[in-house]
C-alpha cells in the first residue's frame, strides 16, 4: 500500500486577534471612542430618550457589513455560521475558520469599551436578530432579515425558567392565524425595534417542545407597550413590557417548524443561546477593559507602576490588585474568543458558551468594583464614567442566563445530570 | 503504537519517531508498578558533596549556533494543535496514564521517581524537546507550545513525576535557545547521546517574596572567568545532576545564567523534600566559591534573555498546573456522581455541582492563557505580560482547585487513599517555583 503523502501543517495554535479582523476592530474602536463615549453620559441621564446619533451609526455599520465578508459590530452577525472557509485558500475543509461569530464578538468588545447601553440600542443590531437568524427559514430571513428585532422571552412569572412561560399561541383554523395571549417583560429595545420575536407555547400541557417563537410586527395592535423600566444601568437601552391580547399573526410568523416534536424538545430555540451567550460575554469583556484602561491611567498619574516581571506581592497592593484583575479579564476574553471560534467552526460549544458567559459575567462586575476600590472618589463620581460602567456591567451577569444558570448548564453537561436531578 | 509510527512517516519531528517507537512504553508496561524499584531517599542524603559527574571539555563549535526555527502563524485564531503535536500529546497522555499515575503515590512518599521511569523518559527524548533537530534534539519548531502541551499531558498523570522527567530538559532547552556555538558543542552532546545527563535550572532562593530579578547569588569576575556563590532552593533531581544552569547577580550586569558542571567543585546538595512535587527529588544546592570559565556565561549576560528564561519557566509550571487541575476535575466528576449522601448523589446538590462548574471554568481559562503566551513566544512576539497573566491565573486558581478537590471528597479527600490530597499539595507548591522547568 502506498504511503500517503504527509499532510502539511495547516494549523498553528494562535490566540491572537486574527489579522484580517484588525481593520474592523480598529473601526469599531474608533466608533466607540468618537461616537459612543461622548454621548454615554447624556443617555444615562436622559433615560428612555432615543439616541438619535445611533441612526446615523447604523447606516455606517450596515455599510461596514456590506463591504466585507465579515459582519458588523452589532449582534446581528453572529449565528450565521460560515459555509465557506474563511481562510482564503478554500481548498482544505478541515482548516480552521475565523468567521462572523468571532468577528462580531471582537467588535462588540470594542463597542462596549465605548458603551454597553448604546451598543444595545444600535438599530438593527438586536439580539433578536441573531436569535431569529439561527432558526428562521430562508423565506423568513428574506422577509424580516434586514429589520431590527427585539426578543421577548421573559414573563413576570418566568425568567430563568423560560420553559414555564405562559404566553399562549392558538391556531385559528378559520383564518390560519396564530392568536397570542400573555405578558412579556424586560424586552430590550422593545419600544424602538420594528419586530418583536415572542416566545409562546402551542400547548402548555406539553412543556418545552411546544414553545415556539413568533415574529410580531411592533405595530401589531394586539401587542400593547405597557411601560418602560427605570434601571440601575444601561439606561440608554430601553427595556419594555408588553401585553399581548388576542394578538393575531400569520402562520408564516412562526419561526422554524410548527411541529411539536417532544424528542427534539427545546433544542431549536435553546441553540440560539450558544451563539448569543459569547456575545454577551464579549460585552462584559469590553466594559471590563474600559474600567481597566481608566484605572491604569489613573494609577499611572498617581505614580503607581505595574511590573509584569516582579512578583505581584513585592509591588504595591494597588499594583498587585490590578495585575490580578487584568489576569481574570484576560481569561474571560480568551474564553469568549474560544466559544465564538467554536461556533464559527460548527463545533458543539454550549459548555464553552456558558463558561465564557459565566466567567465574563462575574469578572465584569469584579473588575468594575475592584477598579472603583483603586480609584476612590474618581471611581464613583458622575464626572467620570467608571461608576456608570460599574452599573452597566451588572446586567451582563443576569440577562441571557444568569451566573447561576450558566453554572447549572455547565454542571449538568459535565456531570451528565438531567434537569430533574440537578435542579 | 505502530499506528502512530505509521502516521508519523514523513514528518519532521524526531520526538514523534522516538515516541512512536514506544517499545519503551510496552516494555515498562509489562511490569507491574509495584515491581519497579524506586530510588532510595538516601541517595540524596544530608549535605553530601555532589557526585562529580562527567567533565565537560570545552569545544569551540563551528561558530554558528543553531536555534529552533520560529513558528509561522498565519494570523488566524486557532486552538487546534498541529498533527505532530496531536501525536505527541496522545502518546504522552497514554504514557502519563500508564506509567505516571500508578506510581505517583509511591514516588511522592519516596521523594523520588522510579529509576526505570526516568530511563524511559530519557529514551523518549523528553529532555531534548526544546533542542533543534540539527543538534540532535527533537524540536522542529514551535517548541514552547509543544512543551506546554507535553507538560500538561504528563502532569495529568502526576505533577511531581512530570517535574521529575521534564526538569532535566530545562538546561538543554536553554542551550538550544540561547547557547552560543561553543556552549552548544560542549554541553548538548551530553543530552542527545546514549546516556542522557541529568541537569537542573536553579533560580529560586529560599526567602520570602523571592524576586528572580533581585538575586542574592552572585558571580564575581576573575582573570579567566567567574566565581559563583549562592544557595538555590527546591532544585529538582539535584543530587543526580551533572550540570546546573544557575541564576546569579553578575556584577555590573544584573541577573545572568551560568553553566555550572558539578565537577567544577564547591557544589553541595542537601535533600529538601517539600509539601508538593516530591517525586522531583527537590534539594537545596549551595554553590561555594565555584570557579567558572568565560564560556560558562549564557547569552553574554543578556538581560532580555534572562527575563525570557524566567517567563518560559513560569509557563512550564503553568502547563503542569493546568494538567494537574484537569486531572482533579476528571477525577471529581465520577466521584461526585457516585457518592451518595442524604439519599442522592452529591452531584445533585448545587453547592457541589457549581464547584465542578467553577473548576471547569477556571481550568479552561488557565489553559488558554498558557497556550496564548506560549504561542506568542513561538511566533517571536513579546510574551512577558501574557506569561505573567498565565502565572497569576494558574497560581491562584490552581491552588483553589486543589483545595476544592479535597473539600468535595470530604474526609476521604484528606487521606492518602485518594489522589486529591496530592493535587492539593502539588498545585499549591507549583505556584511557588521559579525556574526548574523550561518550555
Ligand atoms: C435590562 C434587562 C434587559 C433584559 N432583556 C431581555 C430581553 O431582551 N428579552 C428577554 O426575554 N428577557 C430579557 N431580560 C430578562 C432576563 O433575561 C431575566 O431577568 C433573567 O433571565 C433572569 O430571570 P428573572 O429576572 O426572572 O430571575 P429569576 O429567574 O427569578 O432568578 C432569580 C435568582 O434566582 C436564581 N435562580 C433561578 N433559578 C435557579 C436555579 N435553578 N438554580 C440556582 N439559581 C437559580 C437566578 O440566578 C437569580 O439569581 C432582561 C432583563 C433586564 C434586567
Amino acid at each position: 500500500m502506498p504511503i500517503p503523502p504527509p499532510t502539511p501543517n495547516t494549523t498553528v495554535i494562535n490566540l491572537e486577534t486574527p489579522k484580517k479582523f484588525r481593520p474592523l476592530i480598529g473601526q469599531a474602536h474608533t466608533v466607540a471612542q468618537e461616537v459612543l463615549r461622548p454621548i454615554a453620559r447624556k443617555y444615562d441621564v436622559a433615560e428612555h430618550e432615543r439616541p438619535k446619533e445611533l441612526d446615523f451609526l447604523a447606516a455606517i455599520l450596515n455599510g461596514m457589513e456590506d463591504s466585507g465578508a465579515t459582519s458588523g459590530a452589532g449582534a446581528a452577525g453572529a449565528g450565521k455560521g460560515e459555509d465557506k472557509p474563511a481562510n482564503g485558500n478554500g481548498s482544505d475543509p478541515a482548516a480552521t475558520k475565523n468567521g462572523s461569530n468571532l468577528s462580531t464578538a471582537l467588535s462588540i468588545m470594542e463597542m462596549c469599551w465605548g458603551d454597553v447601553g448604546l451598543l444595545l440600542s444600535i438599530p438593527g443590531q438586536g439580539l433578536g436578530n441573531s436569535a431569529s437568524a439561527a432558526v428562521a427559514s430562508p423565506e423568513q430571513l428574506e422577509e424580516f432579515g434586514g429589520r431590527w428585532a427585539a426578543m421577548a422571552i421573559t414573563e413576570p412569572e418566568a425568567g430563568s425558567d423560560s420553559a414555564s412561560i405562559r404566553t399562549t399561541a392558538d391556531l385559528d383554523p378559520g383564518t390560519g392565524e396564530y392568536v397570542l395571549n400573555g405578558e412579556k417583560i424586560y424586552v430590550t429595545s422593545g419600544e424602538r425595534a420594528e419586530l418583536v420575536v415572542v416566545w409562546a407555547t402551542l400547548d402548555r400541557s406539553v412543556g418545552r417542545a411546544a414553545i415556539k417563537s413568533f415574529i410580531v410586527e411592533r405595530t401589531n395592535p394586539g401587542m400593547k407597550l405597557d411601560r418602560l423600566e427605570h434601571k440601575l444601568g444601561i439606561r440608554a437601552s430601553d427595556t419594555a413590557a408588553f401585553i399581548l391580547q388576542d394578538c393575531r399573526v400569520p402562520a408564516s410568523a412562526l419561526l422554524g417548524s410548527p411541529e411539536v416534536d417532544v424528542k427534539k424538545g427545546f433544542g431549536g430555540v435553546m441553540q440560539t443561546f450558544d451563539n448569543t451567550r459569547p456575545l454577551v460575554a464579549a460585552m462584559a469583556v469590553g466594559c471590563a477593559r474600559a474600567c481597566l484602561d481608566f484605572t491604569r491611567e489613573a494609577l499611572d498619574q498617581a505614580g503607581v507602576g505595574i511590573d509584569y516581571d516582579k512578583p505581584a506581592l513585592s509591588q504595591s497592593a494597588a499594583a498587585a490588585k490590578f495585575l490580578a484583575m487584568e489576569a481574570e479579564y484576560d481569561a474571560a476574553r480568551l474564553l469568549t474568543m474560544q466559544a465564538a471560534w467554536m461556533a464559527d467552526n460548527r463545533k458543539p460549544n454550549s459548555v464553552q458558551a456558558s463558561i465564557a458567559k459565566a466567567k465574563a459575567g462575574r469578572t465584569g462586575t469584579d473588575v468594575a468594583f475592584g477598579c472603583i476600590e483603586l480609584c476612590g472618589a474618581i471611581g464613583v463620581t458622575e464626572t467620570e464614567l467608571l461608576e456608570k460602567w460599574a452599573r452597566d456591567v451588572k446586567i451582563l451577569d443576569i440577562f441571557e442566563g444568569t451566573q447561576q444558570i450558566q453554572q447549572l448548564i455547565i454542571a449538568r453537561q459535565l456531570l451528565g445530570r438531567t434537569s430533574a436531578q440537578l435542579k | 503504537m505502530s499506528t502512530v509510527a505509521e502516521r508519523s512517516t514523513g514528518l519532521a519531528l524526531k520526538a514523534i519517531r522516538q515516541i512512536a517507537g514506544l517499545e519503551v512504553i510496552d516494555r515498562v508496561g509489562l511490569r507491574g508498578p509495584a515491581e519497579r524499584a524506586l530510588y532510595s531517599v538516601t541517595k540524596n542524603g544530608m549535605g553530601a558533596a555532589a557526585t562529580a559527574g562527567r567533565t565537560f571539555t570545552v569545544v569551540t563549535g563551528n561558530g554558528k549556533s543553531t536555534r529552533p526555527r520560529p513558528a509561522n502563524p498565519k494570523g488566524l485564531f486557532d486552538l487546534t494543535p498541529d498533527e505532530d503535536q496531536q501525536m505527541i500529546v496522545e502518546a504522552m497522555k497514554e504514557f502519563a496514564a500508564a506509567e505516571l499515575r500508578p506510581v505517583a503515590l509511591a514516588a511522592d512518599s519516596a521523594c523520588a521517581a522510579p529509576a526505570e521511569l526516568l530511563e524511559s523518559a530519557g529514551e523518549l527524548g523528553l529532555a531534548t524537546l526544546g533542542v533543534p533537530e540539527e543538534l540532535g534534539g527533537s524540536a522542529a519548531e514551535k517548541s514552547a507550545v509543544t512543551g506546554v502541551l507535553v507538560g500538561e499531558a504528563l502532569a495529568h498523570g502526576d505533577l511531581g513525576l512530570a517535574a521529575a522527567v521534564l526538569s532535566t530538559g530545562a538546561v538543554p532547552t536553554a542551550l538550544g535557545l540561547w547557547g552560543d556555538a561553543a556552549q552548544q558543542a560542549t554541553y548538548l552532546p551530553a543530552f542527545t547521546g546514549e546516556e542522557v545527563a541529568v541537569s537542573a535550572l536553579a533560580i529560586l532562593e529560599p526567602r520570602p517574596l523571592f524576586d528572580p530579578f533581585a538575586l542574592q547569588s552572585t558571580a564575581r569576575r576573575t582573570a579567566d572567568g567567574f566565581v559563583l556563590d549562592g544557595v538555590k532552593a527546591l532544585v529538582p533531581r539535584a543530587a543526580d545532576a551533572e550540570l546546573f544552569l544557575v541564576a546569579a547577580e553578575l556584577e555590573d550586569r544584573g541577573p545572568a545564567l551560568f553553566l555550572v558542571p558539578t565537577s567544577a567543585g564547591g557544589v553541595t546538595v542537601t535533600a529538601e523534600p517539600a509539601m508538593g512535587a516530591r517525586a522531583a527529588s527537590t534539594a537545596t544546592v549551595a554553590f561555594t566559591n565555584v570557579p567558572l570559565p568565560e564560556v560558562a556565561l549564557l547569552a553574554d549576560g543578556d538581560q532580555e534573555v534572562y527575563a525570557e528564561c524566567i517567563h518560559r519557566a513560569r509557563l512550564a509550571w503553568c502547563a503542569l498546573s493546568v494538567g494537574a487541575a484537569q486531572a482533579a476535575l476528571d477525577y471529581l466528576i465520577p466521584y461526585v456522581n457516585e457518592r451518595v449522601a442524604f439519599g442522592e448523589p452529591i452531584a445533585n446538590r448545587q453547592a457541589v455541582a457549581f464547584q465542578i462548574s467553577d473548576i471547569a471554568i477556571e481550568v479552561a481559562g488557565m489553559r488558554l492563557a498558557t497556550w496564548r503566551a506560549a504561542s506568542r513566544a513561538d511566533a517571536g512576539n513579546g510574551f512577558f505580560r501574557e506569561a505573567a497573566v498565565a502565572r497569576q491565573l494558574c497560581v491562584k486558581h490552581g491552588a483553589e482547585i486543589g483545595s476544592a478537590a479535597v473539600q468535595l471528597l470530604g474526609g476521604h479527600g484528606y487521606t492518602k487513599e485518594y489522589p486529591v490530597e496530592r493535587w492539593y499539595r502539588d498545585l499549591r507548591t507549583a505556584g511557588v517555583f521559579e525556574g526548574a522547568l523550561l518550555v
